[in-house]
Order: structure tokens, then sequence, then C-alpha cells
């Protein structure tokens, strides 16, 4: 089926929330149901366009929508993002670890530049870490 | 001590992506100081996995750059790249190769705004497909990264 081909470039979370409109009607979301009309206020596109990407959005479980009357209201759903957020979570706190360590380096480079009153070119050496 | 605990944000802005961010209570000139000074770099760039060994750094347009690190499980990996553009102290753009799977080349474009003395570091890595992104975030220099090492090792004792 062609069609299975084409959609699977956005049928994951992941391409889903590739898309920086799409992010930001998930943003919106995160603040509770909204209908189509205030997603389309809020983001100034065309209803047309939101409404395409709250397609992909639905076809990746990423909302859920409920029709009333004559509005239809999404919502969001955290389970496929979370899955991206426990998948991201090592690497972050690997990233972290070493931004941590470098917090260190750069107060021992700001404790240095004031005591030289701003004359930063001589780097201390003999600054042992840990 | 540093008096701020931030944690380093990550996001995947596309499929071959990855942006980094993480803000700093400092000037940017001491963050690139620190980003870019090797003695400085040895210091950090191991994070909580193992003690730096090895950097190597030759900041200029088409100077490389390799550092090796023993990982607290006594492997060594090693990663090294070109630099591309160098604009002090608020654009780098480097390659980056992890030697344990060098046909993965990333671009790495690291950017330093500051604001009221301090900085936000932004480090958006591109990589040529999302099968290497992934294995980027997967390897997280934790357990994909041992597997990986140990593969590696029985290749090479394979060769001998």
């Amino acid at each position: 089926m062609a069609a299975m081909a084409r959609a699977a470039t956005t049928t994951d979370a992941f391409n889903a929330v590739a898309e920086p409109r799409r992010r930001e009607i998930l943003d919106l979301l995160a603040g509770g149901e909204r209908s189509v009309t205030e997603l389309v206020e809020s983001l100034g596109l065309s209803q047309p366009l939101v409404s395409k990407h709250l397609r992909v959005l639905r076809e990746v479980g990423l909302v859920r929508v409920r029709d009333e009357g004559r509005q239809r209201f999404y919502r969001l759903d955290g389970k496929p993002l979370r899955s991206i957020a426990t998948w991201l979570a090592p690497f972050e706190r690997a990233m972290s670890g070493r931004f941590d360590l470098m917090d260190d380096v750069i107060a021992e480079l700001k404790a240095q530049e004031e005591d030289n009153d701003g004359d930063d070119d001589q780097l201390g050496e003999g600054h042992a870490p840990g | 001590m540093a008096t701020t605990t931030n944690s380093a944000k990550v996001t995947l802005p596309a499929d071959t992506q990855i942006l980094i961010t993480r803000e700093f209570d400092a000037p940017r000139h001491l963050v690139w100081k620190a980003y870019t000074t090797p003695d400085l770099i040895a210091r950090w760039w191991g994070g909580e996995h193992g003690k730096v060994t090895s950097v190597e750094v030759d900041l200029r347009v088409g100077g490389t750059w390799r550092y090796v690190l023993t990982a607290n499980e006594g492997f060594e990996v090693a990663f090294h790249g070109e630099y591309r553009e160098i604009s002090e102290p608020e654009r780098l753009v480097n390659t980056e190769i992890y030697e344990g799977a060098p046909e993965g080349v990333g671009v790495v474009t690291t950017t330093l705004t500051e604001s009221d003395g301090r900085t936000t570091l932004t480090q958006l890595c591109e990589y040529g497909s999302r099968e290497v992104r992934d294995a980027v975030i997967d390897s997280g220099m934790e357990s994909g990264m041992q597997e990986s090492m140990d593969a590696l090792e029985q290749v090479a004792v394979s060769l001998r």
C-alpha cells in the first residue's frame, strides 16, 4: 500500500513532535483541553493547517478528541511523550553529569577573574579535580 | 562548588538532530574558556563515567580535536573531529566521530548566549540519519556504550 509508505514519516510520536507547530499545539494542550477554534486563534494559523497537524497528532495517539455540539475539543495524551522522555533520560543524565562538573570549573574561573580584577589571561594551575 | 543545579535539557527538534541546552551562572567568555581549554575540558567532559586521559585541541578552522576517556568500567572511549567554524566566544561548529562507530559523523553547533551575566549553552547535534542519531541517544554513555565497547573488543581480539 503506497499510503502506508508515505504515512510512515509521521506514524510515530518521535516524528510527530519533530514539527515545531505540532509542539506548539502540544504546549497549548498541556494547559488543558482546547477547541479547534481556540487553537486556531492561539496559533495564528489557518484552520485547515491546524486540523492537519491535529490529525497527525491524533494518528500517533498524542491527542484525544471529543465532539460537543458543533465544537470539536482536543486534549493531550502524554503516554507516547513519556516514552520519549524515558528514552532520553539516560542521555540527559549523562549530559547533566558533564555540565555539573563544568559548573565547578567555571566557578573557579569566575573566582580567579574577580581576584585578578577582570584580568583573565592567567589561568591558575594546580586545581586538582575533586 | 557550583551554586546552581541546572539540569541539561535534551530535545529532538528533527529526526536527525539532538538539541542540548544548559544554563551557566557565568559570563560566556568563561564558559567558552571551560569549553575549549584542554586541561579544563579534561575536568568535565567525562561526566560521571570515568577519567579523561587525553585532550587534544587544535582550535582553528580545519584543526582537529580528540578526547579520550577511561570509563569507570575500565574500557576506553575516544571521540575526535574537526573544527569548521570558530567565533569566540559565541559559536563553535565541529564534527564529532565516536571511534567505536566511525561511520556515524555528527556535526555539533555550539552556541553561547549571554544575558544578565548568565550564559545559555546550546549544542545542536546533527547526524547523517535517524539511525545514527538514535544510536547516540541509546549509547547515553551508559549501558549501550558498554555493549558496543564489548562488541568492539571482541572484533579487535578476533583480528589479532
